[in-house]
């Protein structure tokens, strides 16, 4: 087995991407930002990060449970809200989804995650054109690479200061910037239904999977070469399927060319153009 | 003139707008001047900021009196050297990433990028024609060369600018960061200062690089400019991820001392050199 060391140097990420999140909010005009607070440790972490890079009073920290939402990560939220000092509120989302889950009883529990985790997205937008500021986003490299999201939900906003980091590079920052250890230590749930666990779901450990995907991605080995150096080949196949098949979910949607310039092929300008 | 004080201006830019870049520089110049500089280093594209992509055709310019960019960074130039970054429209509307050293209202030397990076992270080469020279010129501090970024990422042009009589070399970069580890500077960082102390080491000469500060979208420029003398010593360096001006001043007798007791320069083999590159390129699977 190759080595593999996904430490990295807390000082120098915060530098990095507390100093992105106060440049790209800047330089549109703004200052503020807002963050959907889950209670789990991603979004604590950017959480952490804004409110360092902007000022706590700069934040807006949205809390959106559900009914079946559990106390704990509630409260836990709470956890980061105290201790970065950020602005907050609750909205509820029950009474917005509700009447539509009442409409289509088949719903399933996948159709109905996805349903709160937009109407989480609807919220977080409002409240940032109230608040005057950007969102910004919670999703790490891990889940965006294995698709782990809802499009037009959680994978909804306008920066990301933690899309570059492995779950466990997560975990070692969200350490260093000061996140209670309880939200670091309890086990990752999007907390769609009760019980869930992210790893349960994926059938894998994050650990195990960053492990993988640092040799996949990073270091270009081949799903094959990953096998020699001693991963579990079906592991191995799921991940690499996981990423080939939820790929879309990284793109924007593409657009069919008719004109000699076409938006998305020969229409490039960074979103920071004239800024 | 042995002695002269050298500045590197690590600038933030704004994309694709020129003039509010040029506001930038003329502070920074006046700054400098009031600090007692005699050369100015601008980092990479520093008039027009580096992902430019589309913008690339709207933000060139030519390097000439009747330009309203460069009208008054050459005035500008009076009493102070300056080497800016732009995008330069040849005659023919090709496109180049460019350097431009300027002073007592003279445009001195141009130098356009040999190598455009188009790889990983980078698509210079789809936006961009290549230079095709590598020349020193002649400073009123003496002989110098200039490189851009990639250009010095390859081995061959500062050799050759060594060869062609560079005492100094000024590189300039907007250098994108990569590479978190856990080590204290990230890889793009620690690779560029490692060869900016092994040219000054291997040609005995100073080496100044302009790199740039900020962020384009995700990516971010580290800056940590560097000033080496012709020992490798490292004469001054800015912070990083913060804009900054500083100054240092060279000694150019110090070419003279380190070269007495490292006469590399004198052992050069140039015929050498000659002869077997022409053999090793006559045998074009060499390089395959």
């Amino acid at each position: 087995m190759p080595s593999i060391d996904l430490t990295i140097n807390t000082d120098l990420a915060r530098r990095i991407l507390t100093g992105f999140i106060r440049s790209e909010i800047g330089r549109i005009g703004l200052k503020r930002a807002v963050v959907g607070l889950s209670g789990g440790v991603d979004s604590a972490l950017s959480c952490f990060l804004a409110a360092e890079a902007l000022g706590p009073e700069n934040v807006l920290a949205v809390r959106m449970p559900y009914r079946t939402s559990s106390r704990e990560s509630l409260e836990h939220a709470q956890m980061v809200i105290d201790a970065t000092g950020v602005r907050s509120l609750t909205a509820d989302i029950t009474e917005m989804v509700e009447p539509y889950f009442a409409r289509f009883p088949e719903m399933d529990k996948r159709r109905r995650g996805n349903m709160m985790a937009r109407a989480r997205m609807m919220v977080l937008y409002d409240q940032s054109a109230a608040f005057g500021g950007l969102v910004v986003g919670t999703s790490n490299k891990t889940e965006i690479l294995l698709g782990y999201s809802t499009l037009y939900g959680d994978s909804a906003y306008a920066i990301n200061p933690i899309g570059d980091l492995y779950k466990t590079q997560v975990w070692q920052l969200s350490e260093a910037v000061g996140v209670p250890e309880v939200i670091i230590k309890k086990a990752p749930t999007a907390d769609l239904w009760a019980g869930q666990t992210d790893e349960q779901e994926l059938g894998f450990s994050y650990r195990e999977a960053d492990r993988l995907l640092y040799l996949l991605v990073d270091r270009r080995y081949t799903p094959q070469e990953c096998v020699a150096e001693g991963f579990n080949e079906a592991f191995v196949q799921a991940v690499v399927r996981r990423m080939r098949r939820n790929h879309f979910k990284r793109l924007m949607p593409p657009i069919a060319k008719l004109s000699n310039r076409t938006i998305g092929y020969d229409f490039l300008y960074l979103r920071d153009w004239g800024t | 003139m042995h002695k002269f004080t050298v500045g590197l201006a690590q600038i933030n830019t704004r994309l694709g707008v020129p003039e509010a870049n040029l506001e930038t520089h003329l502070a920074r110049i006046r700054e400098a001047k009031g600090a007692g500089a005699d050369l100015l280093v601008f980092p990479e594209l520093s008039l027009t900021g580096y992902v430019l992509q589309d913008l690339a055709p709207e933000v060139a310019h030519r390097p000439a009196p009747d330009d309203p960019l460069f009208a008054p960074l050459l005035e500008a130039s009076r009493g102070l050297d300056i080497v800016v970054g732009f995008v330069e429209e040849g005659p023919r509307h090709r496109f180049y990433i460019a350097d431009a050293y300027l002073a007592g209202g003279e445009v001195v030397h141009v130098h356009r990028k040999v190598y455009l990076p188009t790889y990983g992270l980078f698509d210079e080469g789809r936006f961009f024609a290549w230079g095709d020279e590598v020349r020193a010129f002649d400073t009123r501090f003496g002989r110098m060369g200039m490189l851009i970024c990639e250009d010095f990422w390859h081995a061959s042009p500062p050799y050759l600018l060594w060869l062609d009589g560079a005492d100094m070399l000024l590189f300039t970069s907007a250098s994108p960061g990569r590479g978190l580890s856990a080590a204290p500077q990230l890889e793009s960082a620690r690779w560029v200062e490692h060869i900016n102390r092994a040219y000054a080491s291997l040609f005995t000469v100073f080496v100044a690089h302009a790199n740039r500060v900020g962020y384009e979208d995700g990516l971010h420029f580290w800056g940590g400019s560097t000033l080496f003398d012709p020992a490798g010593e490292l004469l001054a360096q800015a912070p990083y991820d913060e804009e900054a001006l500083i100054f240092h001043e060279v000694d150019l007798r110090e070419l003279h001392r380190v070269r007495a007791r490292l006469p590399l320069l004198r052992d050069e083999r140039t015929a050498l050199v000659q002869r077997e590159l022409a053999r090793i390129l006559s045998q074009p699977n060499r390089l395959r």
